[in-house]
């Protein structure tokens, strides 16, 4: 029963980082903007609310505050990224692929650069520690407490919240319904006097900021307050985009997407504990693999029923038909 | 003075290269049915798209009761009563029929939707006008029929007096078109004003009040239509008499070309066949039509003879060569010749211009390369040759890319490339669908030139002037199989009707085996 504790424990701060970007990666793909450069996104994200970490973790504010701040850092320093991204796409019509994929490619560069310049490192290490141990009179619950309010962090309750906040706008809103429209048949949506260009903005952006938070809350839950240049978010930008599709573009099944990668990862780097596979006697190396061999095999099953966006990726030209 | 609900004056839109609208004027009665003619690209949906401020005009000015107006986007439009059933529909597919009514206009409470009103109120209209809908089914689930009636709907909900149809027939059966034009007509008895482009005449003697003409971008007259004949509308919208009778001599019919036997084709869409044991023969120098309505197995049947779709059962020859599991080139080169039925996914490649569309069937001719090299002079030279000869209009020649061009000019260069390539059979699956008078009756003139050479021509039609008036057999296809075969000669809209609506048929055994 420990164990199973240990791994729900573990997952969780995993899945709510992929949940997030998928969720961002939602809002961009059904507005009709491709976000490759979701990987890109988080850990510019990451960075800079490390940044504000790294300057305010002497002042004495309560971790959990710094917690939050950080997390709006993280969020505006995603959405100006995402910007450059709207831009290039939207007003430049340019190839959404290509840009998002240079935007994946400069972060990683410009970390180590200006981290060696004035950290002498390649990242950024903060020293605070977010974690909770338990959660008061929420964590004695058994089994439910046990799950959600031990060994925890303030992540995951905040990206359930999102969650919960993120399906709302999609679905029962005339701003979800506009933007879904945008992706689906741009033009319809002009005929009826949407600002096709106007929501195509407002999803990017809105991909940017939960992009920004999610690659945070990475850094918090799986990096122990670290972002460098070299790692930088080991493929969850790419992972989030594979847990949009096998989510078909919709928050519930996305959630369930980010739990299974999330449940593959964690199982990885807990084969000492689980006899069973350690007995196996396999390398546990190959073990970490296995997040990723799954986004290979699930994508090649799904995605012949998958059903993107119908216009997703094309910029919106008024006169073509 | 006359009371005008709208008024376009001297209106003036240009694109690159071209004038689409060149001082046109349009004045709309409160309550009546305005009927806009013109053949394709003259400048009808431009013209709208204006009114319905998708384009602004470069001169001219628009009117609504007298006062001019600003009309900047679908909004302003939108605001001053004015909506529009769009030619192509502007729905989204994966949202149900409310959610698309609604959309742009959502009534909302703090941003979030508020349905049940919308939903009492979409029922309403539905109820009042007639117009069966229901509002939770997702539009790619429902006819084309029905998609049209929530265009409709998204007009009446939006509570608009001015509705613009944009050739709200071309996708309709002629029970669907019937309804419609009731339902127009109920419109404009309530006080509504109707805006209706078309290119079909008998829509028009039908339906409408008066009809304001365009031809090329210009405007030719406005004329009241108790006043006026199909004739003379014609050859207002054309600029020339026009025949509605295929002039052609009594055929000359050789050898077998196409031999089909005992042919069976699986359906993609149901479990049954789609075409069910079917032989017939088509010889030289003969017109075949296969007559039925839409849906009945015509579209396999094509499929399996030009290779587009595999065979379940049974054989085709070409010229005695049997080629039911030939590649489609090996039966391109064999002879067979093909306009399909959709141009736009299996005619041409929109994308690449016109010349490149012209050699699409021969670029890999010694003609036109050399060890993989196209050889683009020749291309060109050919493309030209074939523009000259076909009368294929568009704005930058050869060059002009196959997207940009008029559908019946599009028609007419796959009818150019498949005609002038060597071939003993030409398929021709609906070649006149959505072309204009002009464009129709010039397709006929190439099927029947193409049969006084010799040639053997197996139309595929849903017209039925075009089943009557073209071919020198009929063929009737009814749920997958031939029901009749009729001398067009010797028959009548009401007995071809029976035959295709399945409630008449010869023995079936008897014809393929004499055919």
């Amino acid at each position: 029963m420990n164990t199973i504790y240990y791994l729900i424990q573990n997952m969780l701060p995993v899945a709510i980082s992929l949940l997030l970007v998928a969720l961002g990666g939602m809002f961009s793909e059904t507005g009709g903007i491709i976000n490759i450069a979701l990987e890109g996104i988080m850990l510019f994200g990451a960075y800079f609310a490390a940044l504000f970490v790294y300057f305010v973790q002497d002042s004495g504010l309560n971790p959990q505050t710094i917690l939050l701040l950080g997390m709006v850092v993280a969020a505006i320093a995603g959405l100006v990224y995402s910007l450059l991204l709207a831009f290039a796409a939207i007003n430049m019509k340019a190839d959404q692929v290509i840009t998002g994929t240079s935007l994946n490619m400069m972060i990683p560069a410009a970390i180590l650069l200006f981290s060696k310049m004035f950290f002498f490192s390649d990242g950024i290490t903060t020293k605070i520690n977010f974690y909770i141990r338990k959660v008061p009179i929420l964590g004695d619950i058994p089994v439910i407490g046990n799950m959600f309010f031990q060994r925890t962090y303030l992540t995951v309750v905040i990206g359930f919240a999102i969650l919960i906040i993120v399906t709302l706008v999609f679905y029962k809103t005339k701003f979800g319904l506009r933007l879904r429209a945008c992706g689906e048949h741009p033009h319809a949506a002009d005929s009826v006097g949407i600002n096709v260009q106007r929501m195509r903005y407002a999803g990017t952006m809105i991909s940017g900021v939960l992009g920004g938070i999610g690659g945070f809350f990475y850094s918090v839950g799986i990096m122990d307050g670290n972002v460098n240049g070299h790692t930088g978010v080991a493929g969850f930008g790419f992972l989030a985009l594979a847990v949009m599709i096998f989510g078909q573009w919709r928050p519930g099944r996305i959630l369930l997407g980010a739990l299974f990668f999330a449940f593959l990862r964690t199982l990885a780097y807990s084969v000492s504990l689980i006899p069973f596979l350690y007995n196996l006697g396999i390398n546990q190396t190959y073990y970490r693999m296995m997040p990723y061999l799954a986004t290979m095999v699930v994508l090649a099953f799904t995605s012949k029923k998958s059903r993107a966006p119908k216009a997703e990726g094309i910029p919106y030209d008024k006169s073509s038909r | 003075m006359e009371n005008y609900v709208i008024e376009m004056l001297n209106i003036t839109k240009e694109f690159p290269g071209i004038i689409a609208n060149d001082n046109i004027t349009l004045k709309l009665r409160r309550g009546e049915i305005h009927a806009l003619l013109g053949e394709n690209g003259a400048g009808k949906s431009t013209l709208m798209s204006v009114l319905f401020g998708m384009y602004r005009p470069e001169k001219g000015e628009i009117r609504k009761n007298g006062e001019v107006v600003n009309i900047g986007n679908p909004n302003d439009a939108n605001d001053l009563g004015i909506g529009m059933v769009h030619q192509h529909f502007q729905l989204v597919e994966i949202f149900t029929i409310l959610e698309n009514i609604i959309l742009g206009v959502e009534p909302n409470k703090y941003g979030f939707i508020e349905k049940q009103e919308a939903r009492k109120k979409v029922i309403e209209l539905s109820e009042k006008y007639g117009l069966k809908v229901d509002p939770d089914a997702y539009i790619e689930d429902i006819t084309v029929g029905m998609q049209q009636r929530v265009e409709i709907l998204k007009m009446l909900y939006r509570e608009n007096e001015i509705l613009i149809f944009d050739e709200p027939t071309a996708v309709l059966t002629p029970q669907e078109i019937k309804e419609l034009l009731q339902i127009m007509r109920g419109f404009a008895n309530e006080g509504k004003s109707i805006l209706f482009i078309t290119h079909k005449l008998n829509e028009i003697m039908e339906v409408a009040d008066r009809c304001t003409v365009l031809r090329k971008g210009k405007y030719i007259g406005t004329v009241d239509v108790k006043d006026t004949t199909k004739e003379e509308l014609s050859k207002m919208m054309v600029g020339r008499d026009i025949s509605f009778h295929v002039q052609k001599d009594e055929g000359k019919s050789g050898d077998v070309i196409l031999s089909v036997k005992n042919l069976t084709v699986p359906s993609k869409t149901h479990k049954n066949n789609a075409v069910r044991n079917v032989s017939f023969d088509i010889r030289a120098g003969e017109i075949v039509c296969l007559a039925g309505i839409d849906g009945n197995g015509q579209t396999e049947m094509v499929n399996a003879i030009t290779g587009l779709e595999r065979s379940s059962f049974g054989t085709i020859c070409l010229k005695g060569e049997d080629i039911t599991r030939a590649p489609i080139r090996k039966r391109s080169m064999e002879g067979m010749s093909h306009i399909p039925e959709d141009r736009h996914k299996h005619g041409l490649v929109l994308n690449y211009k016109l010349e490149e569309n012209l050699v699409l069937q021969r670029y890999w001719q010694p003609e036109f390369q050399n060890k993989g090299f196209i050889k683009f002079k020749k291309v060109r030279e050919y493309a030209e040759s074939l523009i000259d000869k076909f009368d294929i209009r568009s704005g930058q020649g050869p060059l002009t890319p196959a997207r940009s061009m008029s559908g019946g000019n599009q028609q007419k260069a796959i009818i150019a490339r498949e005609i002038d390539k060597e071939h003993e059979l030409l398929v021709a699956v609906q070649p006149t669908r959505g072309l204009d008078v002009g464009a129709i009756e010039y397709v006929h003139k190439q099927l029947v030139e193409s049969r006084d050479s010799g040639k053997a021509v197996f139309l595929v039609s849903l017209e039925l002037d075009e089943v009557i008036n073209v071919p020198d057999r009929i063929l009737v296809i009814y749920e997958g199989e031939i029901v009749g075969e009729l001398d067009p000669k010797k028959t009548t809209p009401e007995e071809l009707g029976l035959y295709m609506s399945g409630a008449k048929r010869d023995m079936i055994k008897e014809i393929n085996d004499a055919g």
